[in-house]
C-alpha cells in the first residue's frame, strides 16, 4: 500500500533544470524583524559572533568620542557603525522570522487533546480511560477512532485507518496507516479520518515529533556546524590581524605626524595620531563584517530551505554532510523505477498468434488486482484492441488466485484452464497435465531476464472430447519502467562527483539491465539489509560519505550508520529515530535535492567570505589616503576613486560597509545560484562573480556614496 | 647579459628541481642508515627505528634548538679564552643572545661585523655548525608536514633526530663541499689567517682579514642562512669575487627551496601537486624580481636621475639588474645575505625586499620553512575555495576542518603580529631614533628590521644602529618566536592531518594542481599581505616613493 500521493513522474520532471532556490524576501519582513534586531544588540547575545561584537565595541567607543567632542562627521560615523550591527542582527532575525512563522502553524496542530488510554489491552480486563494527551507515557496504549486526533507519536498495533497528516506535511490527501509492516508509524496531532486504530505511544512526554519540528524550525537550539566553526575561526584570525594592524598604526602615525609637524591637523589625524573615530572606522571596514553579519543567517536559511521542501534535518551537521556526500544509495523501486513492473509485450510460441496470447493473458488477469495484473489488461487493450471483459459477463469463470505455493494465478472457464506465472511453475503445470512445453519458451524467458525484465509464462489446458491437451501459449514481458529524467539526474550527479548505487532485491542480471538503463554507476543486487549495511561501512572505510533513504525497521541500522540518512515519514518510528533527516513527503528522489541544498549552503558561505575579504582592497584605497594624505601628500595618489575629502571618503567606506550587508541579505537567505557541475567549473564561476565582483563593486559603491554625501554640510 | 643571467639560472633550477628533488625524496624516505649515521644515533642515544608523534617531534625540535642557543651563547661569551680568537673580546651579553638566536633560527641577523667580532673558532665550530643544523631543522619540519599529508590514520610523523642527521649528512654537507670548491676556484678566500696589514694607495694602513670564507659562504647560501663572514656580506670580494660566483651563490640559495616541492609531490604520490606549489613560488618570485629590477632601473629620485643609474650602495662589478636580482632572491628565500645595500635602493625598489619578506618567506622561502609556509597558505586557500565548490574543503584528500584551520590561522597570525607589534613598540619607545634617517625612510629602516627578524630572513636594510640592548633583545625575541611558534603550529597541523583517512578524489573535488588554483594561492598570499601591511607600507616606502 503506497501512500505517496504525488504522481510518480511529476516531481522529477517538474524539478528538472530548476535551480534550488528559496522563497523571496518580503521587505515587510525586514521591518517586522527590526525589534528583534535591536534586541540582539545585547552583548550577551552578540558574543557568539565575535566579528560583530568588535563592531559594537567600536560603536560604543565612537559614541563616547562623539559625545565628548561632537562633530557632524563623528556622529554620522557613530550612527552608521550602530546601523552596521543592527543590519547584521536584522539578517539573523529575518532568517529566524521565517522559521517562527512555520512554528506558529505547527503549534496550532499541537492542540490540547484527550487521549483514550486502554489498560490491560489484549486481555480480558481491557478498560478504557480518558487522560490528557500530555500525561501519556512511553508504552501507553491508546485507541483512536474516525474524527479524533492522534494524541501522540506511536506505532499502530491494531487496525488500519486513513489519516490526515496535513498538519505536518501540508499534503491534504489522506494516507493509510496500518499495524505491522513499514507503514505503522503515526504522528501526534494528525487526524484519523476513517476506521479505528490502536496505537502504542513511543514518544516521551514533550518530545513529540511536532515538538522537535517546532524547535528545529525556530532554531531554538541551533548548534554551529563543523564548517561554520572552522570558518568562524578563520574570521576571528582575520579580525585579530586587522585589530593588530589598526592598533599598531597609532605609534607609526604619531611618528609620521611628528616628522611633518607643519602639516595641518585634520579630522583624521593630529599630533596625537589618528583620531579614535577614524581608527574605529578603519577597523570596522577591514574586519570581515559582511560574512560575519550574514554567517548565521546563511545557516538558518539553509535549514529553512529544507523545511520548505518538507524535509526536516535533525541537525545542521547532517545538512553540511549532504553537501559532502560521495555515494548515494538509492532503492530501485519507487526511486529509480516506478513502483511496479508493467507488461510491455506478449511473445507467442509454437504457432500461437499474438492475439491468442493477449486474449489468454487478459482473461487470466481480469481478477488480478496487482499493478502487474492491471498492466496486462491495459496492454491487451492498447496493443491488441481487446476490451476488458467484466468478471460478471462470464458467469462460468472461476478465478484462481495467486499463492506462494503454486506461484501462478489464472482462470477456469468451463473446460478451459488458463494459468500465468513464473516460468518453472507454469511449465511444471503443463507437464503435470500431460503437455509438452515447447523448447521455444526457454530462450525467450532467458532473453527477457537478461534485459532485466520479468517473464510470465501463459499456458492453457483444454479438456475436450479427445482428452486434455496442455500447451504453453506464450510469454508476457513485464518490465521495470525507469522514471523519466532519471538518467539526466544521474549524469548531473556524476559531474558533481557523486557515485550512485542502486539497491535492489532483484537478481544480478535484472539489476544490471535496469542499472544500465537508468544510468547509475553501480548496483547492489539481491540486497538484504545486512548487505546494505556492509556496503555503507565499506564505502565509509574508504573515506567516503554515504547518503541513503529508508523507511522500514530493517533499514534503521543502515540509516543510523549512513552519514545522511533520510527516513520517509511514512516509515516506522524506528527508521525515523535512526535517520538524521525526515522527509515528510516520503519521496525518495528528494535525496538528490538535499545534496544540492547542502552544497548550496557551503557555496554561499565561501562566496560571501571571498566577497567580504576582496572588499577590503577598495576600502584601503579610500581610507589610507584619507588618513595620511595630509601628512604625506604623495599618498593622495592612492586616492584612485578621487573621493571628495578625507571625511567623505571614510564615511563613504563605512556606509558602504553597512549597506552591503542589507543588500546581501536576500542572497544569504536564498543561497547563491547553484547548478550541478564539476568543482573546477563551480570555482571558476564563483571566483569571477564573488572574487572579482568583491574587488570591483566597492570601488563603484564607495564612489557613488561619496558623490551623494559630499553635499552634507560638515563632511566636505 | 641580464637576460642570460636570469634564464640560465631558471634552467639550472629546473634541472635541480628534478634531480635534487628526487635525491632529497630518497634521503628523507629511505630506511637504511649509513655507518656514520648509526654512530651518531648511538652517540645521542636515539633509536632510529622509533617514530614520533607531533608533540614529541615538536619537543625534540625545541630541545635541540634550546641546547644550540645555550651552546652558542656560551661559546661567544667565552671566546677570548679559546684558540683562534684572533684576539677578539668576549661578545657582550645582549649581543651574544641575539647572535645565538639568530643563527639557531636560520635568520642570521648580524648586528656585528663578522671580521672584527668573531674569531675563527666561533665562526667555524659555532656559527657554521648552526648554518647546517638550523637549515636541517627547517627541512625536517617541512618533511614532517608533508608526511602529515601523505600518511593516513597514524599519529607518527617520523623521527626528528633521523631526519636531522640524514639531511645534514646526505644533503647539505656534500653540496656544500662541491660549492666551496667552486667558490675557491672563483677566488673566494679559504684559510685560517689572522689577517694581513697592507698599506693602501692612499698611504693608510688597512687590516685585511682572511679566514674560512669560502666554506662559510657555501652553506650560508645553500642553507638560506645568510650570515656573512664579512660585514658587507656577499658584496665583499673575498666572499663573492666575480659575476659568475654571484650566479653560483644565487643558485645555491634557491636550489633547495625550489626543489622541495618535488619532494612534496613525490611523497604525496602526485608529482603534479609539486609542480603546482613550485608554480606558485615561481609566479611570486618572477613578479617580484621583475618589479625590483623595474623599480631600480627606473631610478626615480634626484641623484640617480642625475647620474643615470641608482648605483649608490651597489658594486660596479655586479651592476643594477644583477644586484636587484640578488636582493629579490635573498629576501624571497629567507637567506638575508646581500651583495648591495638595500637602504640605498630607490624607495619602491627598497620596498620590494620588505614585501618579499612580508609574503611570509614562501616564494620559495627558506629551506623547509618556505615549503611549510606555502602549504599553510594553500590550506587557507583550499578552505575558502573549497567552500565555494560546495564541499567541506579538502587538500590532498585531507579535510580542512576546525582543528586544521585553527593551526593554519594561528600560523598566519604569528609573523604579522611580531612585525607590527615590534615596529610599533620601537616607534612608541623612541628606539627608532638609532636609525640613520628620519621620516618615511627612517620608518622603513625600522620596519625592515622587524620584518627581517620575524620572518627569519636576516638581511638588513642597514642604516640603523641595532647593537643596543633594546634592539638586540627585541629582535632576538622576534626571531625566536617567528621561528618556533610557526614550527610548533605546523607540526600540530601535520599531526591532525596524519590522523585522517583521506577522502577519495572525484569530480566534485577541488583540483589543486590546475593553474586556477595556483593563481588563487598566489592571490591569497598577496592579498592577505597587502591587507595586513598596507597601512605600515603607506607610511614608509609608499609615502617616500609615490
Amino acid at each position: 500500500m503506497t501512500v505517496t500521493t504525488v504522481t510518480p513522474e511529476a516531481p522529477v520532471a517538474a524539478q528538472r533544470g530548476k535551480p534550488v532556490g528559496g522563497g523571496l524576501l518580503d521587505p515587510k519582513q525586514l521591518w517586522k524583524s527590526l525589534p528583534d534586531a535591536v534586541r540582539k544588540l545585547d552583548p550577551r547575545t552578540l558574543w557568539r559572533n565575535p566579528v560583530m561584537l568588535i563592531v559594537e565595541i567600536g560603536a560604543v567607543f565612537t559614541t563616547v568620542l562623539a559625545i565628548t567632542d561632537p562633530s557632524v562627521f563623528g556622529w554620522l560615523i557613530t550612527v552608521w557603525l550602530w546601523l552596521t550591527v543592527v543590519f547584521a542582527n536584522l539578517a539573523e532575525a529575518v532568517a529566524e522570522g521565517r522559521g517562527k512563522a512555520q512554528a506558529a502553524t505547527l503549534r496550532k496542530a499541537k492542540q490540547e487533546t484527550v487521549a483514550r488510554r486502554l489498560t490491560g489491552w489484549g486481555t480480558d480486563a481491557e478498560r478504557e480511560e480518558r487522560v490528557d494527551a500530555v500525561d501519556l507515557r512511553q508504552g501507553d496504549i491508546v485507541v483512536v477512532e474516525a474524527g479524533q486526533i492522534i494524541p501522540g507519536d506511536g506505532d499502530v498495533v491494531e487496525g488500519i485507518a486513513s489519516v490526515d497528516e496535513s498538519a505536518i506535511t501540508g499534503e491534504s490527501a489522506p494516507v493509510i496507516r496500518e499495524s505491522g509492516g513499514d507503514r505503522s508509524a503515526v504522528t501526534g496531532g494528525t487526524k484519523v479520518l476513517s476506521d479505528r486504530i490502536v496505537v502504542k505511544i513511543t514518544q516521551k512526554p514533550g518530545e513529540s515529533f511536532i515538538d522537535r519540528m517546532i524547535a528545529l524550525v525556530e532554531g531554538a537550539n541551533r548548534q554551529k556546524t563543523p564548517n561554520e566553526i572552522a570558518l568562524n575561526i578563520l574570521l576571528a584570525a582575520l579580525t585579530i590581524i586587522f585589530l593588530l594592524s589598526v592598533v599598531t598604526l597609532q605609534p607609526m602615525a604619531i611618528f609620521a605626524k611628528g616628522f611633518q609637524a607643519a602639516a595641518p591637523d585634520t579630522q583624521a589625524i593630529n599630533a596625537d595620531g589618528v583620531t579614535g573615530i577614524v581608527l574605529a572606522s578603519l577597523l570596522v571596514c577591514l574586519i570581515p563584517t559582511t560574512i560575519g553579519a550574514l554567517l548565521s543567517a546563511i545557516g538558518i536559511a539553509g535549514m529553512d530551505r529544507l523545511v520548505q521542501r518538507n524535509v526536516l534535518a535533525l541537525s545542521g551537521r547532517a545538512v553540511e554532510a549532504a553537501g559532502d556526500v560521495n555515494t548515494l544509495l538509492l532503492d530501485k523501486t519507487g526511486t529509480i523505477t516506478l513502483g511496479n513492473r508493467q507488461a510491455s509485450e506478449f511473445l507467442p510460441v509454437d504457432g500461437v498468434t499474438p492475439e491468442q496470447v493477449a486474449d489468454a493473458a487478459q482473461l487470466s488477469s481480469l481478477a488480478d488486482e496487482t499493478p502487474e495484473g492491471r498492466s496486462i489488461v491495459v496492454l491487451a487493450k492498447t496493443g491488441y484492441g481487446l476490451r476488458a471483459r467484466d468478471e460478471g459477463v462470464m458467469p462460468h469463470a472461476h478465478f484462481v488466485p495467486f499463492t506462494a505455493q503454486t506461484r501462478m494465478s489464472g482462470v477456469d472457464i468451463d473446460d478451459r484452464q488458463i494459468r500465468k506465472g513464473a516460468a518453472a511453475a507454469v511449465m511444471k503445470w503443463v507437464r503435470d497435465n500431460g503437455g509438452h512445453p515447447t523448447d521455444e519458451v526457454g530462450p525467450i524467458v532467458d532473453g527477457i531476464s537478461a534485459t532485466g525484465g520479468t517473464p510470465l509464462v501463459v499456458a492453457e489446458c483444454v479438456t475436450g472430447p479427445s482428452g486434455t491437451t496442455a500447451r504453453t501459449l506464450g510469454v508476457i514481458h513485464l518490465k521495470d519502467v525507469v522514471k523519466a529524467g532519471m538518467r539526466e539526474r544521474f549524469d548531473e550527479m556524476r559531474r558533481m562527483g557523486i557515485r550512485t548505487v542502486m539497491i535492489t532485491g532483484d537478481n544480478p542480471l535484472t539489476a544490471k539491465a535496469i542499472a544500465d538503463e537508468a544510468g547509475v554507476d553501480d548496483f547492489l543486487a539481491e540486497a538484504k539489509p545486512e548487505d546494505k549495511m556492509a556496503l555503507i561501512k565499506k564505502e565509509q572505510e574508504g573515506g567516503r560519505l554515504v547518503a541513503m533513504t529508508g523507511d522500514g525497521t530493517n533499514d534503521a541500522p543502515a540509516l543510523a550508520q549512513a552519514d545522511v540518512g533520510v527516513a520517509m515519514n511514512t516509515g516506522t518510528s524506528a527508521a525515523k529515530e535512526a535517520g538524521n533527516m525526515v522527509d515528510l513527503d516520503s519521496d525518495p528522489t528528494k535525496l538528490i535535492e538535499i545534496v544540492e541544498i547542502g552544497k548550496q549552503l557551503l557555496i554561499t558561505r565561501g562566496a560571501l567570505t571571498t566577497f567580504s575579504i576582496a572588499n577590503d582592497i577598495a576600502k584601503y584605497f579610500a581610507i589610507i589616503p584619507a588618513m595620511f594624505a595630509a601628512v604625506y601628500p604623495s599618498l593622495d595618489r592612492l586616492n584612485v576613486m578621487r573621493l571628495d575629502s578625507p571625511t567623505s571618503a571614510i564615511l563613504s567606506a563605512v556606509i558602504f560597509n553597512a549597506l552591503v550587508i542589507i543588500a546581501l541579505i536576500p542572497l544569504a537567505l536564498r543561497g547563491v545560484r547553484y547548478r550541478p557541475s564539476s568543482a573546477s567549473k563551480l570555482l571558476t564561476r564563483n571566483l569571477w562573480i564573488y572574487g572579482l565582483g568583491g574587488v570591483v563593486v566597492p570601488f563603484v559603491g564607495i564612489k557613488l556614496i561619496d558623490l551623494l554625501i559630499q553635499f552634507i554640510p560638515g563632511i566636505s | 647579459m641580464g637576460v642570460v643571467f636570469v634564464l640560465s639560472l631558471i634552467a639550472a633550477l629546473a634541472v635541480a628541481y628534478r634531480f635534487l628533488g628526487d635525491y632529497m625524496y630518497r634521503v628523507v624516505s629511505g630506511t637504511r642508515h649509513s655507518a656514520v649515521e648509526r654512530g651518531v644515533y648511538r652517540l645521542v642515544g636515539v633509536n632510529p627505528a622509533g617514530e614520533q608523534t607531533w608533540g614529541v617531534y615538536a619537543r625534540s625540535v625545541l630541545a635541540f634548538s634550546a641546547v644550540s642557543i645555550l651552546f652558542l651563547y656560551g661559546f661567544m661569551r667565552l671566546q677570548s679564552y679559546l684558540p683562534l680568537s684572533l684576539g677578539f673580546d668576549n661578545v657582550m651579553t645582549h649581543g651574544a643572545w641575539n647572535t645565538a638566536v639568530s643563527f639557531v633560527t636560520n635568520t642570521n641577523w648580524q648586528w656585528y661585523s663578522g671580521e672584527s667580532t668573531m674569531g675563527h673558532l666561533v665562526q667555524m665550530a659555532g656559527l657554521a655548525v648552526q648554518n647546517f643544523v638550523s637549515a636541517s631543522v627547517g627541512i625536517a619540519v617541512a618533511v614532517a608536514l608533508v608526511r602529515g599529508f601523505a600518511r593516513r590514520r597514524t599519529d607518527q610523523l617520523g623521527n626528528f633526530w633521523v631526519d636531522l642527521t640524514r639531511i645534514t649528512i646526505r644533503i647539505l654537507l656534500p653540496i656544500s663541499v662541491l660549492a666551496t670548491i667552486a667558490l675557491i676556484i672563483g677566488g673566494a678566500v679559504q684559510n685560517l689567517s689572522g689577517g694581513t696589514d697592507v698599506t693602501t694607495l692612499g698611504g693608510a694602513t688597512q687590516h685585511i682579514t682572511g679566514g674560512p670564507v669560502a666554506s662559510q659562504e657555501a652553506i650560508k647560501d645553500l642553507g638560506t642562512n645568510g650570515g656573512g663572514f664579512y660585514n658587507v656580506n656577499s658584496a665583499h670580494p673575498f666572499e663573492n669575487p666575480t659575476p659568475w660566483t654571484n650566479w653560483i651563490e644565487i643558485f645555491l640559495l634557491l636550489c633547495i627551496p625550489f626543489s622541495l616541492p618535488r619532494v612534496f609531490g613525490r611523497m604525496v604520490g602526485q608529482n603534479r601537486q609539486g609542480y603546482a606549489i613550485v608554480a606558485v613560488m615561481s609566479v611570486l618570485a618572477i613578479a617580484s624580481v621583475a618589479l625590483t629590477i623595474g623599480f631600480e632601473s627606473a631610478h626615480g629620485g634626484t641623484v640617480p636621475q642625475a647620474v643615470g643609474a641608482a648605483m649608490e650602495g651597489k658594486e660596479t662589478r655586479f651592476g643594477v639588474p644583477n644586484s636587484a636580482t640578488f636582493a629579490a632572491a635573498t629576501t624571497l628565500t629567507s637567506t638575508g645575505s646581500v651583495n648591495s645595500f638595500h637602504d640605498s635602493y630607490t624607495a619602491l625598489g627598497g620596498m620590494m625586499p620588505i614585501v618579499n619578506m612580508m609574503l611570509g618567506e614562501v616564494a620559495p622561502g627558506g629551506v623547509g620553512a618556505g615549503l611549510y609556509g606555502i602549504l599553510v597558505l594553500a590550506v587557507i586557500t583550499v578552505f575558502v575555495a573549497g567552500l565555494m565548490v560546495g564541499r567541506t574543503p579538502e587538500y590532498l584528500g585531507k579535510k580542512i576542518g576546525a582543528r586544521e584551520i585553527k593551526f593554519a590561522s594561528l600560523y598566519f597570525l604569528v609573523t604579522p603580529a611580531l612585525v607590527l607589534i615590534g615596529t610599533a613598540a620601537a616607534m612608541a619607545t623612541k628606539n627608532h631614533e638609532t636609525a640613520l634617517n628620519v621620516g618615511p625612510h627612517g620608518f622603513s629602516e625600522v620596519l625592515y628590521a622587524f620584518t627581517s627578524a620575524s620572518n627569519n630572513n636576516g638581511s638588513a636594510f642597514a642604516g640603523i644602529t641595532v647593537n643596543t640592548a633594546w634592539w638586540d633583545t627585541a629582535l632576538g625575541l622576534a626571531m625566536l618566536l617567528g621561528r618556533f611558534l610557526p614550527i610548533v603550529l605546523v607540526l600540530g597541523l601535520a599531526g591532525s592531518l596524519a590522523r585522517q583517512q583521506p577522502v577519495p578524489e572525484s569530480a566534485g573535488t577541488l583540483p589543486t594542481h590546475r593553474p586556477l588554483f595556483v593563481g588563487m594561492v598566489a592571490g591569497v598570499t598577496v592579498v592577505l599581505v597587502a591587507l595586513t601591511f598596507l597601512p605600515a607600507l603607506a607610511l614608509g616606502p609608499l609615502a617616500e616613493g609615490l
